[in-house]
């Protein structure tokens, strides 16, 4: 019952988040995380590799989640898109690792363990791709993610307009979800 | 970065609205459709009397079978695209256009005399079927798959299976429009095999373009 009503959660969050929330949306994302890190890191440990990777899983998946949110049928259940966007991911970051496996039938609900925090070091995230993106969009990602700059701030600190800095925000995270893909871990 | 930071950028990012995957595949139809109509009207044209000839019931059939699988196509395309969807219902449902076309076949075979099943399984223009069927679903194919592209397959290679059979059916329901040949068991060899070829290229273009 605890799970359902955990999901019933995140679809609420993730609805207002459509609508135009975002502390919501941001609610969500980190809600989300701890799970997402007990999933990657049990999938990477079933594969038989370190769960050091965990963070670049979850970071990639919360890229995932994000730029397809669009794919959420705001009617249907959120538990299951969220688990096969992880798996889908998972899937990916192991078999670019070099490692074929077949993730047993699982869901959410096996995911309990919400005590999960992020390690203070890991061993590869999304700074590694920071460098390989155009330095406008760079900037933009860096300010606002590493600085907690608000489009507003971001926009007189880098002096651009606040359309410019959505754009290339927008444009940033989609070209580090792509290098996710292209990257030979 | 942190995770939490770069949760930051993501929320920050949360105001620019995506398109929904079904408003992302209309929109590209329409640019898609509209080519494949403007060359069916520029190399093909309407067959001489359809509207006339609509009452028969062979042609009738071979229109509303195409028109019963661009509908089921594309609700299967859109479930290939929604991470967790039931795929599977949707798939087993796609299964009524082949039923509907042995019944036809089938009825074929008894209202026509077994030396005349030959003459109307080859028709007049298979081989002018099996190009112009490609070559009408190409535009649409295109349009498919880049609408796609903003989807989340889980398997990139059946989503464009699954554009292609959409795109075939499209492309199948303009010629359909055209050919004289009118016979099920024409449209179950000659049809069903240019869809197929149109469903392995999308298939080969999914597997590259709809990865993500």
């Amino acid at each position: 019952m605890r799970v359902d009503v955990r999901e019933k959660e995140w679809a609420v969050l993730m609805r207002a988040g459509n609508a135009g929330d975002a502390g919501s949306y941001q609610q969500l994302l980190r809600q989300l995380s701890p799970v997402l890190r007990a999933l990657a890191r049990r999938g990477l440990v079933r594969a038989g590799m370190a769960d050091a990777d965990a963070e670049d899983v979850v970071q990639e998946t919360l890229l995932a989640i994000h730029l397809k949110r669009q794919t959420w049928d705001a009617d249907a259940p959120i538990g299951p898109w969220l688990f096969a966007i992880a798996r889908h991911k998972l899937i990916d970051a192991l078999r670019r690792r070099g490692r074929r496996i077949d993730l047993p039938i699982d869901d959410f609900a096996e995911i309990l363990s919400s005590g999960e925090n992020e390690p203070s070091s890991v061993a590869a995230d999304v700074n590694r791709h920071l460098g390989c993106l155009p330095a406008g969009q760079r900037s933009v990602v860096q300010v606002i993610a590493v600085d907690g700059a608000s489009i507003d701030e971001a926009a007189s600190r880098l002096s651009l307009s606040k359309g410019a800095v959505r754009v290339a925000l927008h444009r940033g995270l989609a070209a580090l979800a792509a290098k996710f893909r292209e990257t030979e871990a | 970065m942190k995770t939490g930071d770069l949760i930051r950028a993501l929320a920050a990012d949360s105001e620019i609205r995506l398109r929904p995957p079904g408003q992302a595949l209309v929109l590209a139809l329409i640019p898609g459709v509209a080519i494949a109509l403007g060359l069916f009207v520029a190399v093909f044209g309407l067959r001489p009397q359809i509207v006339a000839l609509l009452g028969e019931p062979r042609l009738l059939f071979k229109l509303c079978l195409a028109a019963v699988l661009i509908g089921l196509s594309g609700a299967l395309v859109l479930r290939l695209v929604r991470p967790g969807a039931d795929v599977r219902s949707a798939a087993l449902l796609l299964a009524v256009a082949p039923a509907l076309l042995a019944a036809a076949c089938l009825a074929e075979i008894f209202a026509v005399p077994s030396n005349e099943w030959g003459q109307r399984l080859l028709g007049a223009n298979a081989l002018f079927c099996l190009k112009s069927i490609p070559f009408l679903s190409a535009a649409p194919l295109v349009a498919i798959v880049l609408a796609l592209r903003n989807g989340a397959p889980e398997h990139p290679a059946l989503a464009g299976a699954g554009a292609g059979l959409f795109a075939g059916a499209i492309g199948a329901a303009f010629y359909a429009a055209h050919c004289p040949d009118d016979s099920p068991l024409f449209v179950a060899a000659w049809y069903t095999l240019a869809i197929a070829i149109v469903t392995v290229i999308g298939a080969v273009a999914g597997a590259r373009l709809l990865r993500w």
